[in-house]
């Protein structure tokens, strides 16, 4: 997608360039034009590159060590937590891992829904990147529940239990599921192997949502189509990279802080007890990163509809090129989007606030008429908002706007507030 | 940097009520000033060994730390009883080994390779002997109890009569921190229970800071180097952060946009 053909300079280069274009490739990545108004919002791209292979290094380290047999499964974590080397920083790093990848990926995804990067020509990438979501969720809940300790064990049946709301099959898809009557070895070793396995088809899919992006080249705050290069792009290298590297660094720092000072606060304490059948535990939840989608599950009094309310409370994502009917991307330009954008975040954080709560009285009720406008925003406000809502003047190039060049002076302005 | 804050307190706020989640029922938890909290926490080696001798002396005749070696006693970080008092401690424990030659098990006296030995031969010989009730193992109880070391540390000095109106079953106790207040541990600790080698007066509530400090090391062995290696990881990456942001702004600068 370079605008000029690529030689390598030296013989040997050329040769193998020849056969195998890799350093085309690689000349690609670094000189791809990467609009130059991109605010720290845009650098959680890299930081979740960071986490996925963070995830994947550790994780090979732990499976070299931890046993998947119910008998042995707690048995061996604890033995990584005090036997082998470093092995609770290893373990500390890959459990808090997960909530920082969750942490970008919701930054990562809230930041296309103010911005408009779902649009057109963008709808692929769109795509790619809610099934990335969902494999995450997967692997996430499958990793959560390898410790074998309460709250692994007792998710997991809260979760694989839904599936017997399918009508007249349910019951027997969740006997395959489990490999048994309930959940118990054979569940904790295909847990394993698909929690294994999974990390690797998100990384494929990486590569797909990365190719695809570069195809029309990065949305930005103003969501204009740009004329690549130009003098509205930077390369990528160095400028987009050190920037991105100045991010990483600052999460590595909160990231660091989880793991080194406060590693247990984003687990569940009945985690440390090992997993009993018998036993059920007085509140049953989910990691906090799953809390939003548990509240929807349970507002729906039937569990066959609650289960296609949470399924589908991810899937409307996928429509939502076709929902938002508003061709004008970037909210920044869309002042009543962006007070519905606000409110959606807001219907989102107290989801997950009720999420951790009992199903019960004011909780549930909250979390109904949460759950209501959740989808009302996406199947009513944002195609009736797109056709009637009066969108701000957009200015022709980034140059315009920053240089104050903008015949329109409340663009300009609008453009300072978002950094 | 407004960015980032905005991030940060997003995050705290997401934390703060999944937190809260947890500590529904809320009781005051009786506080004390623990060694091992703050970035430089240690453990103090005073309590550590003092909680030992609590352990041995008083909880171990019921509750097994089968995740702990008599080896961890001596190991930096831990209570850090010199090599010849751990291996004076194994000793003094019998446990069971085999099959010999002739197919026979044996006992024989602990090393230090060895992991603690248990009171019950297993989980039903336990709750056998405890009314039904079974004593859980205390290797990683601190992190499996919601308040942690003060959620053990005010049970320990939580028993009380019941109030009026609530009546007991035998060998149920009633105590103000438990879960709905009805425990089947009995009050085990009194003044001057254990005699402490180094001295300190053994009070109900130096025994119970003392055991409860044991417990969080059982649970946590490598926290002293988590902190220090914390500290000396979050100061290379703010001193690192600090040169790319500076580096940063030096590549901008050939441009005319701010970052």
């Amino acid at each position: 997608m370079s605008e000029h053909e690529y030689t390598p300079k030296s013989k040997v280069g050329k040769w193998f360039n020849d056969r195998l274009p890799l350093l085309t490739l690689a000349n690609h990545l670094t000189d791809y034009p990467t609009p130059k108004n991109l605010n720290y919002w845009w650098t959680f791209g890299g930081i979740l590159t960071f986490c996925l292979i963070t995830q994947i290094v550790t994780g090979l380290v732990l499976a070299m060590h931890y046993i998947a047999h119910a008998d042995m499964a707690f048995d061996s974590v604890e033995h990584i937590m005090r036997d082998v080397n470093y092995g609770w920083l290893i373990r500390y790093i890959h459990a808090n891992g997960a909530s920082m990848f969750f942490l970008a990926v919701y930054i990562h995804i809230f930041r296309s829904l103010f911005y408009g990067s779902y649009k057109s020509p963008r709808e692929i990438i769109w795509i790619i990147g809610i099934i990335i979501y969902l494999l995450m969720m997967a692997a996430a809940f499958m990793g959560y529940v390898l410790p074998w300790g309460q709250m692994s064990f007792w998710g997991a049946t809260v979760i694989t239990n839904l599936f017997s709301a399918i009508p007249l099959v349910g019951e027997g898809i969740v006997t395959w599921l489990w490999g048994g009557y309930s959940v118990d070895n054979p569940t904790l070793t295909r847990f394993f192997t698909l929690h294994y396995l999974i990390p690797f088809l998100i990384l494929g899919l990486v590569v797909l949502h990365i190719w695809a992006l570069h195809v029309p080249g990065n949305n930005n705050p103003v969501g204009i189509d740009i004329k690549k290069p130009s003098k509205d792009t930077v390369p990528f290298h160095p400028y987009i990279v050190i920037k991105d590297g100045f991010a990483l660094l600052m999460f590595m720092i909160v990231f660091a802080f989880f793991v080194f000072y406060t590693p247990n606060i984003l687990g569940h304490a009945d985690n440390y007890i090992e997993a009993d059948p018998l036993v059920t535990p007085a509140h049953i939840v989910p990691e906090w990163y799953l809390l939003p989608f548990y509240a929807i599950l349970r507002s729906v009094p039937d569990k066959l509809l609650g289960v296609v309310a949470m399924l589908s409370a991810i899937l409307i994502l996928a429509a939502l090129p076709w929902l938002d009917t508003s061709k004008t991307r970037s909210a920044v330009f869309r002042p009543l989007y962006k007070q519905f954008y606000w409110i959606l975040v807001a219907d989102v954080l107290i989801l997950g606030y009720v999420g951790a709560m009992p199903a019960e009285g004011l909780y549930l009720l909250v979390a109904r008429v949460a759950t209501a406008y959740y989808f009302l925003h996406f199947l009513l406000i944002l195609p009736v908002l797109g056709l009637k809502e009066k969108t701000l003047p957009i200015p022709l190039s980034i140059t315009d706007p920053v240089l104050g060049g903008s015949s329109n002076f409340s663009t300009a302005k609008n453009q300072t507030k978002i950094e | 940097m407004k960015f980032f804050f905005r991030v940060l307190l997003l995050f705290t706020l997401i934390i703060g009520f999944q937190y809260n989640s947890y500590a529904a029922e809320k009781v005051e938890y009786l506080k004390t000033d623990w060694s091992f909290k703050g970035l430089f926490g240690k453990f103090d080696r005073g309590a550590l060994q003092r909680g030992y001798q609590v352990y041995t002396e008083v909880c171990s005749s019921c509750h097994s730390m089968k995740y702990l070696s008599y080896r961890n006693l001596a190991e930096k970080g831990g209570p850090e009883f010199s090599e010849e008092q751990a291996k004076a401690i194994a000793a003094s424990f019998e446990v069971k080994d085999g099959p010999n030659e002739d197919g026979e098990m044996f006992n024989r006296p602990g090393k230090l390779s060895d992991k603690f030995v248990m009171p019950y031969e297993n989980i039903k010989a336990a709750q056998a002997a405890n009314g039904g009730a079974y004593p859980p193992d205390m290797s990683v109880l601190v992190k499996a109890r919601g308040g942690g070391v003060d959620y053990i540390y005010s049970l320990l000095q939580g028993y009380e009569d019941p109030p009026a109106g609530i009546t007991l079953d035998d060998g149920v106790y009633y105590n103000k921190y438990m879960y709905g207040n009805k425990i089947k541990m009995a009050n085990q600790l009194s003044d001057g229970l254990v005699t402490y080698g180094d001295g300190t007066n053994a009070t109900v509530q130096q025994m119970s800071k003392d055991v409860t400090t044991f417990l969080m090391w059982a649970a946590e062995p490598h926290l002293e180097s988590r902190h220090k290696m914390g500290f000396k990881a979050i100061t290379y990456l703010i001193i690192l952060t600090i040169l790319v942001y500076f580096s940063m702004k030096k590549i901008w600068s050939r441009i005319e946009t701010e970052v």
